[in-house]
């Protein structure tokens, strides 16, 4: 982390084309971070293709993007959190809980257009993401502990009101449960398309707002960004807020899926979509990383899920195998921050 | 002028009253004490040792864990691997008994692996200095992965009864188990150094500034190094205990515990930004948590009303320290413009 840092002042003070060739080389360095996983995923699908040519076929894609989409949505909102050096660990327990309030509703009006049952998961989910946002802004505590504890009460509150017992796919419409397998436009299922389309108006926010550039001045330094202006904590809840409100979104899409849910469901996703942001190169304590790297990072996590079955390799060994894959991404970021740093100083002196 | 100075010793002796009072780990023992008594008093068949022994048969791997997490925690640093480092003890440990090892040697051989365990973590860590979160994670999966490599969907249960046996037996009549012995002493044993020693000063240090405790001559990627490894072992010695108090040892074993052991550390007062905590507030808070489990699970309320308490109080202990001292601000300058409160 620290080896990345550099004294912004100094360095336009003395060359104003310094900054923009390191920032190009900067920029340049993050697109290589994405360029990777988007390597190693490739390669992992080549090589799966290679060894069975069925598991690029119409329904083996179809399965792989249906179960990357709920994972793609999730980490995009983690990441919006993580960016700005915070995490929630109760995304988890958010979508079981709205998975089976989505599954109440449609037993209760099966009739219901599925547009309102997405809103309605999404309001709600916001609304919990806004509770876990307003512990973190207005109380100043660690969001770390302050999810760990909304993790335990959002799952209690799932078991308190499903009481043991389950909703079973039968009993769902099937329209809902159509919308949550078929395919769309240009034979692309539903829920990708919906992943897909949040995928990109997260990255063009990140990009092109203003308040989306300030996440990311938030994470870098939050005592800087409070100084120069930037409403820290009214920035941060809303975070909280748009990412409980994408868990809820997932939570309805994990009901459509599947149809059957209890209260279990979405147990322990929380790290899994952690994970993901980490894999697609957001760094863990803020400040940079971008959606579509994470996205990237969850399509991995998603195809070595399947692939491994078709590459014949024992499926006990996948959660070993995703293990180190954090750690080789985590190691690859640590590097390149290094070789950053190192062409940073270098220019500097050939400047001077 | 010695009345002066007597007045001065009582008021300095008053606020250390105060301080100890008003202390988080004073307000733990106070809920403790009040859940206790509560318990006797309502709760059927909570006041017999039976309900004793199985309380600290559950206290018993958490706290072991709790306690090298605690040193590692208030160092800034975290270690989500715990469980799963003890899953793959478990797995470990019946792999080589099913394959005909002595089990003298199989638990010397667990101890040793949750050294290496630890070692890897410290390496991550101390050596390439990446983020213990993240590495943590990623040891979760990977050390639980492996697990299910050893073990697969196996359970091996045959162990000898006398050894499981010994993990529940109890001294005398009194139905605290004899595995509590071993784990207060090494509570012990962490609580001295980390509160009475310089090594213990060091770890507040790195906590409170790193760079700080670095100029002031501390080593501190060796210390950190240290303590990943120490959580290692003291995550196996759960391990251990579990597979011979459930007599079996399988590839889920405490699956998703790290939560729980996390949440225990925390509720104890420990700063998640390190540098503040001490040992008996987490240990207070492990026991608070089991005696709060049993006493809903002989109330026969569901398990799951502890996942809600157990969630409330963590966010009460960060939130409303906070709240007293906006008070506390407000009180004592009335009408003063309340400093930092600003966003």
């Amino acid at each position: 982390m620290s080896a990345t840092r550099v004294d912004p002042p100094r360095e336009t003070a003395r060359e104003q084309s310094a900054p923009s060739s390191t920032a190009r080389a900067a920029r340049y360095l993050m697109v290589v971070r994405e360029l990777g996983v988007l390597a190693v995923l490739l390669l992992l699908i080549l090589i799966t293709y290679a060894t069975n040519s069925r598991f690029l076929s119409e329904q083996s894609v179809r399965d792989l993007l249906l179960g990357a989409a709920i994972l793609v949505i999730l980490a995009v909102g983690q990441t919006l959190v993580i960016v700005t050096r915070n995490v929630d660990l109760s995304v988890g327990s958010l979508v079981g809980l709205i998975a089976f309030g989505t599954g109440k509703l449609l037993l209760e009006y099966p009739g219901a257009p599925i547009i309102v049952a997405i809103l309605a998961g999404m309001l709600a989910g916001a609304f919990f993401g806004a509770l876990n946002g307003a512990l973190v802004a207005l109380a100043k505590v660690p969001a770390l502990v302050i999810t760990l504890g909304t993790l335990y009460i959002y799952r209690s509150i799932d078991h308190l009101w499903a009481s043991g017992q389950q909703i079973n796919a039968a009993d769902m419409p099937a329209g809902f449960l159509d919308f949550g397998r078929s395919a769309g436009i240009l034979g692309i299922p539903w829920l990708a398309w919906i992943a897909l389309i949040v995928v990109a108006v997260a990255t063009f926010y990140m990009r092109s707002y203003r308040s989306g550039r300030e996440l990311y001045a938030i994470g870098s330094d939050p005592d800087a960004a409070r100084l120069s202006g930037i409403p820290s904590g009214r920035r941060v809840f809303g975070v909280f807020a748009i990412n409980g409100a994408l868990a809820g979104l997932a939570g309805v899409l994990y009901a459509a899926r599947y149809g059957t849910l209890d209260a279990t469901v979405g147990t322990g996703l929380e790290l899994e979509v952690v994970a993901a942001a980490v894999i697609g190169g957001v760094a863990i304590f803020g400040g940079s990383g971008t959606v579509y790297g994470a996205a990237l990072g969850a399509l991995l996590l998603t195809t070595i899920d399947s692939a491994l079955p078709v590459l014949r390799v024992d499926a006990f060994w996948q959660q070993a195998f995703v293990g180190a894959l954090i750690l080789a991404a985590i190691g690859f970021d640590r590097l390149l921050s290094v070789r950053l740093a190192r062409r940073m100083k270098s220019r500097r002196t050939h400047v001077v | 002028m010695s009345s002066d100075v007597a007045g001065r010793r009582d008021s300095t002796r008053l606020s250390m009253l105060r301080g100890v009072v008003g202390s988080w780990e004073f307000a733990l023992l106070v809920i403790l004490a009040v859940t206790l008594v509560g318990s006797e008093l309502w709760v059927d068949n909570f006041a017999n040792t039976i309900t004793v022994t199985f309380l600290l048969l559950d206290v018993v791997p958490i706290a072991l864990m709790a306690t090298a997490l605690t040193l590692v925690v208030i160092t800034g640093e975290i270690d989500l691997s715990v469980a799963s480092m003890l899953g793959l003890t478990s797995a470990v440990m019946g792999q080589l008994w099913f394959s005909g090892m002595t089990l003298e040697f199989a638990i010397v051989l667990c101890i040793l692996l949750g050294a290496v365990l630890g070692a890897v973590n410290g390496l991550f860590v101390a050596g390439l200095g990446l983020p213990s979160l993240a590495v943590t994670i990623g040891t979760l999966a990977l050390y639980r992965g492996l697990s299910y490599v050893v073990l697969g969907d196996r359970a091996v249960a045959d162990f000898p009864f006398d050894w499981t046996d010994r993990a529940i037996s109890t001294i005398g009549g009194t139905g605290v188990p004899v595995a509590v012995i071993p784990t207060v002493a090494l509570a012990i044993l962490f609580g001295i150094t980390l509160h009475s020693t310089p090594i213990g000063r060091a770890l507040f240090a790195m906590g409170n500034n790193e760079d700080t405790a670095r100029f002031s001559g501390i080593s501190v990627a060796w210390t950190k190094f240290w303590l990943f490894v120490a959580s290692g072992v003291m995550s196996s010695l759960a391990g251990v205990f579990w597979t011979f108090r459930y007599a079996s040892a399988r590839a889920d074993n405490g699956f998703g515990l790290e939560l729980a052991v996390v949440a225990a550390v925390l509720l104890g007062g420990v700063s998640i930004f390190g540098g503040r905590g001490s040992l008996f507030g987490v240990l207070t808070a492990v026991v608070l948590l089991a005696t709060l489990q049993r006493t809903l699970q002989l109330a026969s309320v569901t398990d799951e009303v502890l996942n809600l308490v157990t969630g409330s109080l963590l966010i009460l202990s960060v939130v409303v320290p906070n709240i007293v001292q906006m008070i506390n601000d407000r009180i004592r300058r009335p009408g003063a413009p309340v400093p930092e409160a600003a966003p």
